[in-house]
């Protein structure tokens, strides 16, 4: 309660302040809040991002602000929606767009935004799985795509040499996968074989869209807010029994949760690690090995041909005030227009690691040959969008994502500590997470 | 002393105004928004509200998780209590010698206070981070399992000590000026009459600190309660598996990150409720055997 009246008070005091801020050239121009979670090399590319659109014409200027990790830019907008006094732009993650979606009157739908503000902006420009991710039934944009990126397998290549592994022949099956870890742990190549990030979003969200396998009913709750986890389902209870196999061989190590496994594979800690693929631009700067990166493995004998992934990342949101101007909200689409514009997406695609999020950046790329000098930079965009979308891979829109990835991580720990199994883990996950989206059910029906 | 009088009303006041303003901004307002959203279920900006009575209450006690929490809370407070005043209560008897060079020992021992909860907790993951911290590092070479990131009764350890390091400095502090305000005669006295130095802490020292370790005791379990918040986030984020996850924590969890203000309102009401009746236990119990 105490954090929620600090938040308050902070919102407000931020509303009072910030008119000191705005540096004398903006003066006449209309003033749009962007509430930003990216930090490091990837916060300043954000802070560059709107620079570029400030310069670039006289009559909007995007003040762009970080507010700490994705959850407390969430929840710090929407105590500042209650407040009355929220940004006008906000990054939300992708585990938050149903609760976004939910919102209603709070927030402004990117289609109805664009088309009140006379910007045309075809959907079929951007990347159909994350325009997918972020569209309502009628397959209209409710918030804008930004940073979109996938889940894909980072290798040390040198750690692969070491254990007499081919550096060009790469593992795509999790049979091969384990087949190496085995060669990486004999050959003691590094301290530890294997480790993953996002142990529910790689192991669960991804594993089960590659693998066609349903992660919750009714599309993933694409169509509606019934919707009910699966996570008992057969495939789940074989790839978990798989993971605790290969950490009871001493070739996998839970690193913790989110994204706290990180750092393991730049500083040459694992051989081999499930990231997103937006850690590019940190291996790049922090690893002192060759290293790959390449679509995720799959389950020969559940799939031969595997599904696209999902994404991950984030969205923009605009968020309605009772005091907002329509100049205002002209001003947010002329910042979602700009970022759209294929050179500007190819600029922040080379410069971040995300995928782009545009048909026409990526094929740009292709034909500048970016991804033969960048080997492994388009795993993601490939992962994406190498089948058709199913039922089951085309995203996940369930109520109280957040807590039910953690859930899922809760479970998982107490499994990998050897306290339950892996029926017990998922059957206790699935149950757990079930009354979260009910309770979500319930509040946003009332 | 002397008292003073005022004629009429309004001065008083209005000296009195700005701190009963903050008592009532700061405490009042948001304590009584608690209540009454524990009482409510709402979507997450609030624009779906329905009135549920007890029902958010009833779920929690209902749900076997939030009674482990509490054993956890009950399991972490007693040892982080204990352990800092145990420490705290030695150092100060050591520190209150006569030795060369006290005050330099004094002032490093009140060190720790000044450091941030989340720094403190980075200083212990650098200690004990199983691939990173040096302890942890030096266990696993030694052929001990060490890893608080996936064993639940290690994580607990880990936030105990930490917590319990940092609020040592705050109790040496007290204890110290404590242990100087006895009077030497009565020492003196008791060592003429033969009684050895463990006789005489447990028979003149003890007592005669007791109301500053009541004191102590109700301050430090206000703080294993409320705030260890920041080190428990730093350090396991309530995990492995709920293993760390204490009162507040829950209540942040549920609020800040899960959105359900409803429920997280309504833990920090059974929350008020038990630092009411602890205090009130205390004041009335445990203050009668103090010797003032």
């Amino acid at each position: 309660m105490m954090q929620r009246r600090t938040l308050l008070a902070g919102a407000g005091a931020l509303g009072l302040a910030a008119p000191g801020l705005v540096p004398a050239r903006a003066q006449g121009r209309t003033e749009i809040q962007f509430w930003y979670g990216l930090s490091g090399v990837l916060g300043e590319r954000v802070a560059e991002q709107v620079r570029r659109f400030n310069e670039s014409q006289s009559a909007v200027n995007v003040v762009a602000t970080f507010k700490g990790s994705y959850t407390e830019v969430m929840t710090g907008a929407i105590a500042a929606w209650r407040a009355g006094n929220p940004p006008h732009i906000v990054q939300v993650f992708e585990v938050g767009t149903a609760t976004m979606m939910a919102a209603g009157p709070a927030v402004r739908p990117a289609h109805q935004l664009l088309s009140e503000a006379g910007v045309e902006l075809d959907p079929r420009r951007y990347l159909p799985g994350v325009r997918g991710y972020y569209s309502d039934t009628q397959g209209r944009l409710v918030s804008m795509p930004h940073n979109s990126s996938s889940a894909v397998m980072w290798i040390n290549l040198d750690a692969f040499e070491k254990a007499g592994l081919s550096t060009t022949d790469l593992p795509k099956t999790w049979r091969q996968i384990r087949e190496a870890a085995e060669k990486l742990k004999a050959a003691n190549a590094t301290p530890v074989a294997m480790t993953t990030s996002w142990p529910t979003w790689v192991m669960f969200e991804q594993m089960a869209a590659i693998h066609d396998a349903p992660f919750a009913t009714q599309a993933n709750g694409f169509e509606g807010m019934n919707a009910e986890l699966r996570l008992t389902g057969d495939f789940f209870r074989k790839h978990t029994e798989f993971l605790l196999g290969l950490q009871r061989d001493g070739l996998f190590r839970y690193g913790g949760r989110d994204n706290a496994a990180d750092p393991l594979f730049p500083n040459g800690e694992v051989a081999i690690s499930f990231m997103s693929s937006a850690l590019r631009s940190r291996v790049e700067r922090e690893a002192r090995f060759k290293w790959a990166s390449v679509p995720l493995p799959y389950h020969d004998d559940v799939i031969q041909s595997p599904k696209n992934g999902v994404i991950g990342g984030a969205s923009l949101w605009t968020l309605t005030a009772r005091n907002r101007t329509p100049a205002e909200y002209r001003g947010v689409a002329e910042f979602f227009r700009f970022i759209s514009q294929p050179e500007q997406d190819l600029w922040w695609h080379k410069a971040t690691g995300y995928v782009p999020i545009t048909q026409a950046a990526y094929e740009q790329a292709k034909a500048e040959g970016y991804y033969e000098q960048n080997p492994g930079a388009d795993a993601a965009i490939l992962q994406l969008s190498r089948a058709e979308p199913t039922p089951n891979s085309m995203g996940f829109r369930l109520g109280g994502m957040v807590e039910i990835r953690n859930i899922i991580q809760e479970e998982l720990e107490r499994c990998f500590q050897g306290q339950q199994n892996a029926a017990q883990a998922l059957e206790n996950a699935n149950r757990r997470g079930n009354v979260v989206l009910r309770n979500f059910e319930r509040a946003n029906r009332a | 002393m002397k008292r003073v009088i005022f004629r009429g009303q309004a001065l008083p006041l209005l000296l009195l105004a700005p701190q009963l303003a903050v008592t009532f901004v700061f405490f009042f307002w948001p304590a009584g928004q608690a209540i009454w959203f524990s009482f409510l279920r709402q979507d997450a900006f609030g624009i779906r509200t329905q009135f549920v009575g007890f029902e958010n209450f009833a779920e929690l006690f209902a749900d076997p998780l939030y009674i482990a929490t509490i054993w956890n809370t009950v399991v972490f407070s007693v040892s982080v209590t204990a352990l800092s005043m145990g420490v705290a209560l030695l150092l100060a008897v050591l520190a209150d010698r006569q030795i060369r060079g006290a005050q330099a020992y004094r002032t490093l021992l009140i060190w720790p206070y000044a450091v941030a909860p989340a720094l403190a907790a980075v200083l212990w993951i650098f200690m004990f981070h199983p691939t990173i911290g040096l302890f942890g590092r030096m266990l696993n070479a030694a052929g001990v399992a060490w890893d608080y990131r996936l064993n639940g009764g290690q994580a607990m350890l880990v936030v105990i000590l930490a917590s319990a390091w940092k609020q040592v400095s705050y109790n040496f502090i007290f204890f110290l000026a404590g242990l100087q305000s006895i009077p030497r005669s009565v020492l003196e006295a008791a060592s003429i009459d033969g009684a050895r130095p463990a006789r005489r802490f447990w028979t003149i020292v003890f007592p005669l600190l007791s109301p500053t370790t009541f004191f102590l005791l109700v301050v430090n379990l206000t703080y294993a309660f409320f705030d260890t918040f920041g080190i428990i986030d730093a350090l396991t984020r309530g995990g492995p598996a709920k293993a760390t996850e204490t009162l507040i924590y829950r209540a942040y969890i549920d609020g800040r990150v899960n959105l359900d203000l409803g429920s997280s309102s309504a833990q920090s009401v059974v929350l008020m409720l038990a630092v009411i009746a602890l205090t009130a236990i205390q004041f009335r119990f445990i203050e009668r055997r103090v010797h003032y």
